[in-house]
């Protein structure tokens, strides 16, 4: 088998870092709530030139609660299943709760 | 000329993402301490991450924009590039590819032909993937130019630099992370954006019924209607174009083999992740015809004389209808999402770039041995680089006006004649060292003198009517034959050359060809098997089910 280049310099090779990597839900559902609220807020403003625009739906209340529960679902769904990287056997044995994926 | 009428408002919501997009990119430093931190995500990423970020890094603003112009051109049919013409190769690469991708740790596609084949065939599938990211990237940049142009009044240049600017930011800084994280993000934005439109369009027209209506051409409904062999109609030719050059040939050239897509499933954090990355990027994929065909059929149904000579192009037709319906505010999404989508289709590129540069080419051909520190800055170096060629290119990609048709021409050189060589590779023990290059460069030959003499052939015109100035030829239908040829001229070679050189000792093969294990590979009962529902088998056979059902309710 062909050596794998990367393990050429296996004595002083830093670690990897990946497990520091922050969840990308946490960002989803601020973002989407955040613009959901803007969204919803302006919803009650629209002007009447504008809904006739968009064939009478008012749209941006509309996208704005939709976009406002997406929201709220990545936040409940972060909250109910946080993210747990892979351990070393010996913290993964020590940790509360079983490990799911 | 088309300008959209952005307030404050819009701005704020374009504020904030962009400001979200360099904050992605800054807290994603954190995690790289390794080269394969950053570029490869440390194969750390669940499944669904990673498979969002597989059809987000396809779902750039070209495509979104070039496929409403199909849509607005040849109708339904153009569906073919979504369900025949993906689904069963992202299927094929979860259930069948990425066992041998994933499970033998290589780090890239063209690492895996070094390993499997030889330096030659190595360096001929590195660099000229390496040229075709950088020119990939180099297009996308130009046309999210383009666009802000149009929308925003800025001017080219200004546009070029500060969208470059941006993902240059978050992907030095948040390598593979950045990108891939930046990519999800997208996916819902661009979701956001799209819906509202395709819902106002439909409720204006009177729903689908009346959209066909109102464009009142019934075979613009059908996607196989006028496919006949020997007498096509079809605005993409015969059926056997369609489902052996688009399908086969292209399809499982694209999605199987191209690093900027399995790229996102090497960085799953284990074999069961990788395989259903592009599983689960195959459910996305079928419903996408419907934001991005119904808003080409809309255009067409309510602007006026659009995609003629006095009307907009049909490249215009998302934006157009952004124009038409969507108040500030939601204006705002559609624009954010628009412009993500341009930044994540050149990220993508250059993040594959980079990967395939620092350890196919540099580490492996230039400074072997060194510490892996220093190929992490080699890896920051390369992505600069990789940036301002691709700016470069973008000037390049002005003298061509058919965007969609140009990378559709390196995807027919480059693309075609690599599924040929992969799947003998992966299936074929015999196959011999020398045998990898000569099948590429044959294939890779074959679809560029198509491209050439196809121009002759009557059968590429509609009705076989010969036009000496070329102007009425079939592009789509010319490009499908000559990734059948390239195909064809790669597997003959490949097996021809095999019989007459020496194959590689089975030892070497060890855990890259079907039938080879490798003796180093982790007991199999001691991987955690997935729950039923993740199983690859069950959510590929649900994926090429629901296909089935609708290419048979559009039929």
């Amino acid at each position: 088998m062909a050596e794998n280049p990367s393990k050429d310099n296996s004595a002083d090779a830093p670690k990897s870092a990946a497990a520091q990597l922050f969840d990308i839900r946490l960002l989803i559902g601020a973002l989407f709530v955040l613009y959901g609220v803007m969204l919803t807020i302006a919803g009650f403003v629209t002007s009447g030139k504008q809904l006739t625009k968009a064939s009478d739906i008012n749209i941006n209340l509309w996208l704005g609660l939709a976009m406002l529960l997406v929201g709220l679902l990545f936040l409940l769904w972060l909250k109910l299943n946080p993210l747990r990287h892979e351990r070393e056997p010996d913290e993964a044995e020590s940790g509360r709760e079983p490990r799911r994926h | 000329m088309l300008r959209l009428d952005v307030n404050f408002f819009d701005y704020t919501i374009l504020a904030v993402y962009f400001a979200l997009v360099i904050a992605i990119g800054v807290m994603a430093r954190r995690a790289i301490a390794t080269s394969e931190d950053f570029l490869l995500s440390g194969r750390s990423l669940p499944a669904w991450v990673t498979g969002l970020a597989f059809i987000s890094a396809n779902l750039g603003a070209i495509e979104i924009l070039g496929m409403a112009a199909n849509g607005a051109q040849y109708g339904v049919s153009t569906v073919h590039f979504y369900w025949i013409g993906a689904v069963p190769a992202m299927v094929f690469l979860g259930i069948v590819m990425m066992p041998f991708y994933y499970g033998s740790r290589v780090r890239s596609v063209p690492e895996f032909l070094r390993r499997r084949f030889n330096a030659p065939t190595h360096l001929f599938n590195a660099w000229s993937f390496a040229a075709a990211a950088v020119l990939t990237a180099g297009v996308n940049l130009y046309a999210l130019a383009l666009v802000i142009h149009a929308l925003i009044g800025w001017p080219t240049w200004l546009s070029i630099v500060v969208s470059a600017g941006f993902v240059l930011a978050y992907i030095t800084l948040g390598g593979l992370s950045g990108a891939i994280y930046n990519e999800v993000l997208q996916f819902f934005v661009i979701i956001a954006g799209l819906v509202p439109l395709v819902v106002i369009g439909l409720n204006d027209v009177g729903g689908w019924s009346g959209l066909q209506r109102k464009i009142n051409k019934p075979e613009f409904f059908n996607s196989w209607s006028g496919t006949h062999l020997g007498h096509w109609t079809n605005p993409l030719g015969d059926w056997f174009g369609i489902v052996m050059g688009l399908g086969f040939v292209l399809s499982f050239g694209y999605w199987t083999t191209n690093f900027a897509e399995v790229q996102r499933a090497l960085s799953a954090k284990d074999l069961s992740a990788g395989q259903r990355t592009p599983l689960i990027g195959s459910f996305p994929k079928i419903f996408i015809p419907g934001l991005t065909i119904v808003p080409g059929l809309i255009a067409i149904a309510v602007l006026p004389k659009f995609g003629s000579a006095k009307g907009l192009a049909y490249n215009d037709a998302i934006p157009a209808l952004m124009n038409k319906y969507l108040p500030n505010g939601t204006l705002g999404i559609a624009l954010a999402g628009l412009l993500a989508a341009f930044m994540a289709g050149m990220a993508a590129n250059v993040s594959s770039f980079n990967t395939v540069f620092t350890y196919d080419i540099w580490q492996t051909y230039f400074v072997k041995d060194r510490p892996d520190r220093y190929y992490l800055t080699v890896g920051r170096v390369v992505t600069v680089v990789g940036i301002v060629i691709g700016i470069g290119t973008a000037f390049i990609a002005s003298g061509y006006t058919n965007i969609m048709n140009y990378i559709q021409l390196l995807f027919s050189y480059f693309n075609a004649p690599l599924f040929a060589t992969f799947i003998i590779a992966m299936f074929w023990k015999r196959a011999s060292p020398w045998a990898g290059v000569s099948g590429l460069t044959a294939g890779t030959l074959g679809a560029f003198l198509m491209h050439i003499f196809g121009f002759n052939i009557a059968y590429f015109y509609p009705g076989g009517h010969y036009d000496p100035t070329h102007a009425t030829i079939n592009v789509q239908m010319l490009n499908f034959y000559g990734a059948i040829v390239a195909f064809v001229a790669d597997a003959v070679v490949t097996v021809a050359v095999s019989l007459v050189t020496k194959p590689k000792p089975v030892a070497e093969l060890a855990g890259l060809v079907y039938g080879v294990p490798d003796p180093d590979a982790p007991d199999p009962a001691s991987i955690p098997k997935p729950k039923w529902w993740a199983s690859p088998k069950i959510l590929g056979a649900i994926s090429i089910g629901i296909t089935a059902v609708l290419s048979i309710i559009f039929v």
